[in-house]
């Protein structure tokens, strides 16, 4: 099995906001199934990242879509001159391998789709291959983690009571200004007075969620920006450009927070 | 000896040669202007040129000959040399040309008025161009507003113009002379034929003239900016508080004191309007008032009033106002730089203590230096409380508290005998950001500083038992631009009648109900939804195909299923059928016996009817207007009532008089149709002639308002549909409604044709 591919190599930077990581070790130790929660661009694919380095776990990621099929995940077979073969889906290579496997955005998938990592996810911890046949029994080291921002999305799309129900569950928002500061000072290496400011900004908008905005200036956006920052953009310009102009298109809205802007940079 | 046969005295005698012969130049006998002749023309030698002054007095001779009294030779004596020095000397023959032409026309009182305010217009025009204009929207004013009778001489003189002229210092002070074009020229064009309205307009007594007068004022108003005031506040200060507008301008000139704006228990109080200045833009000045106010909200405690003088609490003001400012740079740095391009530089040594009261002019020294640190001012004690007060915010945000100390102590040593001065030095001491601070005390004894400025409005007898009315603006075709708040509509509901007649009407249409509920059995609705995992469909799934291909290949039972369709579900749609209930709709309809309005009942109810059937959401209402003051709508029927007794007792009442103005209903209607959850919405319109009302003299006018008013509703998302019952309707009914419009010629057939009329609009 070619496991390496998947291994993460070096240490991906990571903040905890509390004693998430402790929690996760706890459930990985325990092989529950994991879901995290939060709005977009917090940290939650970063969080995953980081604890498969931890644990020294391969991690195979998938972004779930409207159109992804259950053989999307478990496999397919394949057209070959011959005839045909048999191709694992990543759901099946993670489960044999014993990687963690990350379903981002898993309620964008079909609900149809996402009822076959049931199996895996209780007691039974199997992945049945249906068309081939076959039942793959997960390896003692696989562990599922789904993320999901029950935020934004419409009501149409919700997780099953019987998928939620089979999940522990964390909780994941923007990390308070004084660390999201740090966070962003160091991902991007610019000053922390600009960090600071950026994350000002940040909370200002924040703020307009409801009143305007589906949803704030993410912590992914304040870094966008201050990596614009760094090279060499002028702050106000760059704050317009990675944090106001994606998320805007309400001229009050976007009027109100250039303004934020030129009050917070100096 | 012989008395003299005037009592005034021939010549008065001026010491000096000049004034006499000046005086002579003027060769004018009245005894006022020689009380005042000295005077002004000293005022005049100051300001005006040697070649000016001689402009001067023989314009003001010419005053003197037209035969109207002393007025305007004394008023213009009095506000020429004003005058010349805000527009220039060069004007005067302008003003002479227009005064020539007023003198000509019957309009000669106006003269006065015009000689009256023309320092301070001129004081607001500043310079020789918007002088020349605003001669020339006067001039234009007259020429289009003076009546003639027999349309050759003109001989009734414009009931407008010494309105506009007493109004122009107030009208200029709002608006550019631009705007004052365009403020007269609609209320030429509105009121030109009607004198007491015209008067109404130019004297700013009636609403639409105020209203158009908002319209065209310079500046950024506050209901444009509203939003952004609040979404600012939630988003740089967390704060939900109310804004409100107060008039910047106070309406009587420049009689009453300017409001500051303030900050209380009910929110903030902003003017309405506000200009750009030294560079920062309205829209940024109201953002500074409102942050400053916040900043109040976050940092300031209450002190009680009670134990401070009136000049200590101004001290304490100050002190507190350039400490909130202060924070406010602090958090926000990038509104230092506003803050300080609005807050007054007041000169050093401008104000004189010895005969003026310079505790101000000393505050707004202390403010400027203790938030400018590259201030130039040279006062000891000034620097020493700037670097008190640099000491006290140096250690974090310090408190109201510890500025009252510093304030007092500032009190104590700077105090000066001539504060006490009734003559207080005004001059760069006001900071227009700042809230008048009456958030900062507490009063334990209830003086008489109480205000109760809100006394509940008296109730309106006459109107208690309707709702008010509802104003919408009218699109003048002529100007391009919309009439505000032209048209009161007041709706109510429809009063019923007997339920059984509609029943009757329905039972004699049995065949055609029954032709019709076939019709809808069939018809569709809309919203398409893709089903797959068809054997038969209308295209091949090709993910599902490749699938079955694999499993195929593969040795499996491939699956079947490989086609997808299209479904639609749910119709969604949402239905206004506006009635018009005009005096035409009682004529009768030949060869049937009924009246277009027996019939057009007959098809509403059948309408409603399979709408019903239908499960869309319908609304009945009928409309009518007896002028632009009366609109009537009148609900029938509403989105949420089902198709019942009550809505069919409402219908069999209703009946016809007055006109038809189409484009308020139209805009009344969509009100409530636009506020409907609907995928589509749709407006029919049901009416038997084009729209008109009797107090339109242009047939085109509420024409081209009604089509105006379609298109309104386009934006809106509403599509309009028009059913006429005029034969000759094609030759107006296009241009108002596109091709969206159906002409039923044979009215007889209605109830028949409108049911289907819907369905093919809706299949």
């Amino acid at each position: 099995m070619p496991t390496d591919a998947y291994r993460i190599s070096r240490e991906p930077f990571y903040a905890p906001q509390g004693n998430e990581v402790a929690l996760f070790e706890a459930a990985y130790a325990a092989r529950l199934p994991v879901m995290l929660k939060g709005p977009t661009g917090c940290g939650k694919s970063r969080f995953v990242e980081y604890m498969a380095w931890k644990l020294g776990r391969p991690l195979v990621s998938v972004a779930c879509n409207e159109d992804m099929t259950a053989s999307d995940l478990v496999g397919r077979y394949l057209l070959e001159a011959a005839g045909t073969r048999w191709l694992d889906g990543p759901l099946t290579t993670a489960a044999r391998i014993g990687a963690i496997c990350y379903l981002d955005e898993v309620v964008e998938a079909r609900q149809d789709t996402t009822v076959i990592i049931h199996p895996l996810t209780d007691h039974r911890r199997v992945l049945p291959l249906e068309k081939k046949g076959e039942v793959v029994e997960a390896h003692a080291d696989f562990q599922l983690v789904i993320s999901y921002n029950p935020g934004y999305q419409s009501l149409m799309k919700d997780l099953k009571q019987s998928t939620k129900q089979r999940f522990a569950a964390f909780d994941f928002d923007y990390p308070e200004a004084g660390l999201e500061a740090d966070i962003v000072a160091r991902e991007t290496g610019v000053a922390p007075e600009t960090a600071a400011r950026l994350v000002q900004v940040g909370h200002a908008a924040r703020k307009l969620k409801g009143h305007g905005l589906d949803e704030g200036i993410s912590t992914r956006l304040l870094v966008y920006a201050a990596l614009l920052i760094v090279r060499g953009v002028v702050p106000r310009d760059a704050c317009r450009m990675a944090l106001v102009r994606p998320i805007t298109d309400d001229a009050d809205v976007r009027d109100t927070l250039d303004h934020a802007i030129d009050a917070t940079f100096p | 000896m012989t008395l003299p046969r005037s009592p005034a005295p021939a010549a008065p005698e001026f010491r000096h040669p000049q004034t006499q012969a000046y005086w002579k130049a003027l060769d004018c006998r009245f005894q006022q202007v020689a009380d005042v002749f000295e005077e002004c023309l000293y005022e005049a030698l100051a300001s005006l040129s040697r070649p000016g002054i001689e402009a001067y007095v023989e314009a003001a001779r010419t005053l003197g000959k037209l035969g109207r009294g002393a007025d305007p030779v004394l008023a213009f004596l009095e506000a020429w040399p004003d005058a010349a020095e805000a527009v220039g000397e060069a004007s005067l023959p302008a003003l002479m040309d227009l005064v020539r032409s007023i003198q000509k026309s019957p309009n000669g009182p106006a003269l006065v008025p015009l000689l009256q305010t023309l320092a301070p217009v001129a004081r607001r025009l500043r310079g020789a161009e918007p002088m020349a204009r605003y001669l020339a929207v006067a001039g234009d004013l007259m020429a289009r507003t003076t009546g003639s009778i027999h349309g050759f001489h003109q001989t009734q003189p414009s009931p407008g113009l010494p309105e506009f002229f007493r109004r122009a210092p107030e009208l200029l002070a709002q608006l550019s002379v631009g705007g004052l074009a365009a403020w007269t020229d609609y209320g030429i064009r509105n009121h030109g034929r009607h004198p007491d309205r015209q008067r109404e307009y130019f004297s700013l007594a009636s609403a639409d003239s105020r209203a158009v007068l908002q319209r065209e004022r310079h500046g950024t108003l506050f209901a444009d900016v509203e939003r952004r005031l609040d979404l600012s506040l939630r988003a740089l200060w967390d704060e939900e508080i109310p804004l409100a507008p107060y008039p910047a301008a106070p309406p009587a000139g420049d009689g009453l004191a300017a409001v500051t704006p303030y900050l209380d228990a009910q929110g903030m109080r902003l003017p309405d309007v506000q200009d750009d200045r030294n560079g920062v833009r309205g829209v940024d000045r109201y953002r500074l008032l409102v942050a400053h106010m916040a900043g109040h909200r976050r940092w300031s405690a209450p002190l009680v009033a009670d134990n401070y003088s009136p000049f200590q609490r101004l001290a304490i003001e100050c002190f507190e106002d350039c400490r909130i400012d202060t924070l406010l740079a602090r958090r926000y740095p990038g509104l230092a730089k506003p803050l300080r391009a609005l807050h007054p530089v007041p000169r050093e040594g401008a104000c004189d203590p010895a005969t003026e009261s310079c505790l101000r002019h000393r505050l707004a020294m202390l403010s400027r230096a203790m938030l400018d640190p590259d201030h130039a001012y040279a006062d000891p004690l000034l620097q020493e409380f700037t670097g008190r007060f640099r000491e006290a915010m140096a250690g974090g945000d310090s408190s109201t508290r510890a500025m009252a100390d510093i304030a007092l102590a500032y009190v104590t040593r700077s105090r000066r005998q001539s504060d006490q001065l009734a003559r207080v030095f005004f001059t760069d001491t006001v900071v227009d950001y700042r809230d008048d601070n009456r958030h900062l005390w507490t009063f334990i004894e209830t003086g008489d500083e109480e205000e109760s400025f809100d006394q509940p409005p008296p109730r309106d007898e006459e109107e208690a038992d309707r709702l008010p009315p509802r104003h919408y603006p009218e699109w003048d075709y002529r100007t391009q631009g919309y009439r505000p708040d032209w048209v009161s509509v007041y709706e109510s509901l429809h009063p019923s009648g007997r339920a059984s007649e509609v029943d009757a009407l329905l039972a004699k249409h049995a065949v055609l109900a029954r032709r019709l509920k076939r019709l809808l059995d069939l018809l569709k609705p809309q919203e398409r939804r893709r089903v797959r995992f068809q054997e038969d469909g209308a295209e091949l799934d090709l993910d599902v195909a490749l699938r079955s291909w694999i499993d195929f290949r593969g040795g499996t039972t491939p699956d079947p299923r490989i086609n997808m369709s299209h479904e639609t579900a749910g119709r969604d749609l949402a239905v206004l059928l506006l009635l018009d209930l005009s005096e035409s709709l009682n004529d009768p309809v030949p060869g049937t016996g009924q009246t277009v309005l027996e019939l057009s009942r007959e098809a509403v109810s059948l309408l409603a009817w399979a709408i019903g059937e239908l499960g869309d959401r319908l609304a009945i209402a009928g409309f009518r207007s007896n002028t632009r003051h009366d609109v009537r709508y009148q609900h029938l029927k509403g989105y949420s009532e089902p198709w019942g007794d009550p809505v069919k007792a409402r219908l069999a009442a209703t009946g016809a008089a007055y006109s038809t103005r189409m484009g308020a209903a139209l805009r009344h209607g969509a009100h409530y149709l636009a506020a409907q959850r609907a995928d589509r919405r749709l407006l029919l319109v049901l009416t038997d002639g084009r729209p008109s009302d009797v107090d339109a003299e242009d047939d085109r006018l509420l024409v081209e308002d009604t089509r105006r008013a379609v298109l309104e509703l386009e934006g809106k998302g509403i599509r309009t549909h028009c059913i006429s019952l005029d034969g000759r309707a094609e030759e107006y009914v296009h241009d108002i409604f596109g091709g969206k419009h159906s002409v039923v010629d044979r009215v007889e057939r209605l109830p028949e044709r409108l049911p289907m009329l819907f369905l093919s609009l809706t299949r």
